[in-house]
């Protein structure tokens, strides 16, 4: 903290408050999340190296990191399919009812994980609307590991959409007109003029659709069944080793995905920076 | 968009192509988005208007209620006086360091909600680094309300922030330089300045924080519990009512939470047009 404190010089301002509204912030900041993480991670060199690798290579962990990071790589390439059309629906048609599918979009972020968990789940079992008819043709959806990718797909959704949509808004049309006026047809236009412009967005909207399917339970829990090996996430893992007392076990799968979003954040981070920049120079 | 030529395809789609994509948005947020929460009201009332009410007769259903409007009405105001004073220190001064601190303030969004409970269930659980002094004092924190409002703070911390960073960032500080040259005191500048300038962002940071406190499942889960009438908030409410086979009222207690949901959105809607409508006049004015 000291650190921190002695980056910050007083800076010059006329505006008052600065040292109170800094200091409330890092101290607030510090107890409510730097702490907190710290102590996960302190607790995790406190196990040792032989402890710490057997907690995190153990089958049953191996397992769960593997279903959970096709489950969500699968969930986010189908969200980026689907929400790179969605976006350019809502940018460039009008059709009935768009404004509403417009606000729809973030359904998943304002819905309550458990609450769309057990829609999801009562959609895709054997007497829901979607299952009854998906059973017999010999797709089981509930309890198998494509009924946690379809959780993944709905919590995923708003992300692609929501990063594409602002960039395809900013898109010039004379670009296109240029394009097709030294005779590109429409696809040749979209493949070399759009899409290498929008493609940043594209690629941020993927990273955060698939940072979010690493870290998510509430959603998946209901219609995963939970069954190790087959078809247990590693959230649901660590709760599980922390009914059994197993802090050590929760621990050690908790600092791997922790730090797994960690990198995550830092690819996005570095993404929206590349993505800010091309549009600035597109300014120019 | 008008172009002359719509439909040789060279500027524009063609008509088929337009329709089809169309065709494949809108179906596809059917299938993933109308159909789900059109099940919760379908499922709420498979069994007619008076099973869907019996549910909200149940004493610990009520009980779940009650706990999570108590635990939205601590966590949202002091994400919202943390978002207030991180956005002023961060939009109205320049210091080196300041985009290291904007990424640890987002921080909350990047870790998984399991963990965000975790990491209390760490420093204030029995076996935690703080649990044998809470034992001594007879304080609970884990399995209690407070490391319900806790996990909740975790989860919903930056949504305040990071909707006012760029807000004020964008305003910049002349209004408030004139009201102090003015001769108006801080707190008044603050209250007569800043504050109507940011209304509008700020409601739209304090309606999606709600939405997230009152709907926090995973993170609340680690460090619940789970006794009923005591440590269940309505999302862990739902999942116990579910795993009892009692569907109707797990989707009963359901739909309060999707009104909530829709409601936010609509109000997420308005607000997001009036902070657009807001910075365009800034930019004009420039």
């Amino acid at each position: 903290m000291r650190l921190n404190f002695g980056i910050l010089k007083r800076p010059k301002s006329s505006i008052p408050g600065f040292g109170l509204t800094m200091g409330y912030t890092i101290f607030y900041l510090s107890i409510i999340v730097l702490i907190p993480l710290f102590a996960l991670f302190t607790e995790a060199f406190s196990l040792g190296w032989d402890e710490f690798f057997k907690a995190t290579t153990d089958d049953r962990v191996v397992e769960s990191y593997k279903l959970t990071f096709y489950t969500s790589i699968i969930a986010a390439l189908i969200n980026t399919f689907f929400g790179v059309i969605v976006a350019w629906c809502l940018v460039r048609y009008e059709f009935f009812g768009k404004r509403v599918f417009d606000a729809m979009v973030d359904l998943p972020f304002a819905l309550p994980t458990a609450v769309s968990g057990i829609a999801l789940t009562t959609l895709y079992s054997y007497q829901g609307w979607f299952g009854q008819y998906l059973e017999p043709l010999g797709f089981k959806i509930v309890f198998t590991p494509i009924g946690i990718t379809i959780a993944l797909i709905f919590i995923g959704l708003p992300f692609v959409v929501r990063t594409v949509q602002p960039s395809l808004e900013e898109l010039e049309i004379e670009q296109e007109e240029a394009a097709s006026s030294l005779g590109a047809n429409r696809w040749q236009t979209f493949y070399k003029v759009i899409l290498p412009t929008i493609f940043p967005a594209v690629l941020t909207g993927f990273a955060l659709s698939f940072a979010r399917a690493l870290g998510e339970y509430g959603s998946v829990v209901f219609i995963s069944g939970n069954m190790p090996f087959k078809t247990e996430i590693s959230t649901l893992l660590i709760i599980t080793k922390l009914e059994q007392y197993d802090y050590v076990g929760a621990t050690a799968i908790a600092v791997v995905m922790l730090l797994i979003s960690f990198v995550m954040l830092l690819f996005i981070n570095i993404l929206q920076r590349w993505s800010s920049r091309r549009r600035g120079m597109e300014a120019i | 968009m008008k172009t002359f030529n719509n439909s040789n395809g060279a500027q524009s789609e063609s008509k088929l192509v337009k329709y089809l994509l169309i065709f494949t948005a809108i179906s596809f947020l059917s299938i993933m988005l109308l159909i789900p929460l059109i099940t919760i009201f379908a499922e709420a009332f498979r069994k007619g208007v008076e099973a869907y009410f019996l549910a909200f007769s149940d004493e610990y259903v009520l009980q779940a209620i009650k706990l999570t409007v108590i635990t939205a009405l601590i966590a949202v105001p002091l994400n919202l006086v943390f978002g207030v004073c991180a956005s002023w220190a961060i939009a109205k001064y320049s210091f080196f360091g300041k985009s290291f601190l904007i990424t640890l303030i987002d921080l909350p969004f990047a870790v998984s909600p399991v963990i965000s409970g975790f990491v209390y269930v760490l420093l204030f659980g029995a076996q935690g680094w703080f649990g044998s002094w809470l034992i001594e004092n007879d304080v609970q924190i884990i399995f209690a309300v407070p490391g319900i409002v806790l996990a909740t703070i975790f989860v919903t911390f930056p949504f305040v922030a990071r909707e006012l960073i760029p807000l004020m960032q964008e305003q910049g500080n002349d209004e408030e330089q004139a009201a102090l040259l003015l001769g108006a005191s801080g707190l008044q500048t603050f209250f007569k300045v800043t504050l109507p300038n940011i209304k509008w962002g700020l409601l739209y940071g304090v309606i999606l924080c709600n939405a997230r406190a009152m709907g926090e499942f995973g993170a609340v889960s680690v460090v619940s519990g789970h006794i009923q009438g005591v440590t269940n908030t309505m999302p862990l409410q739902v999942e116990i009512l579910y795993n009892e086979y009692n569907f109707v009222a797990a989707f009963a207690v359901s739909t309060l939470l999707a009104i909530l949901a829709l409601l936010t959105l609509v109000l997420k809607y308005i607000l997001e047009w009036k902070v657009r409508r807001q910075l365009q006049k800034l930019k004009e004015e420039e």
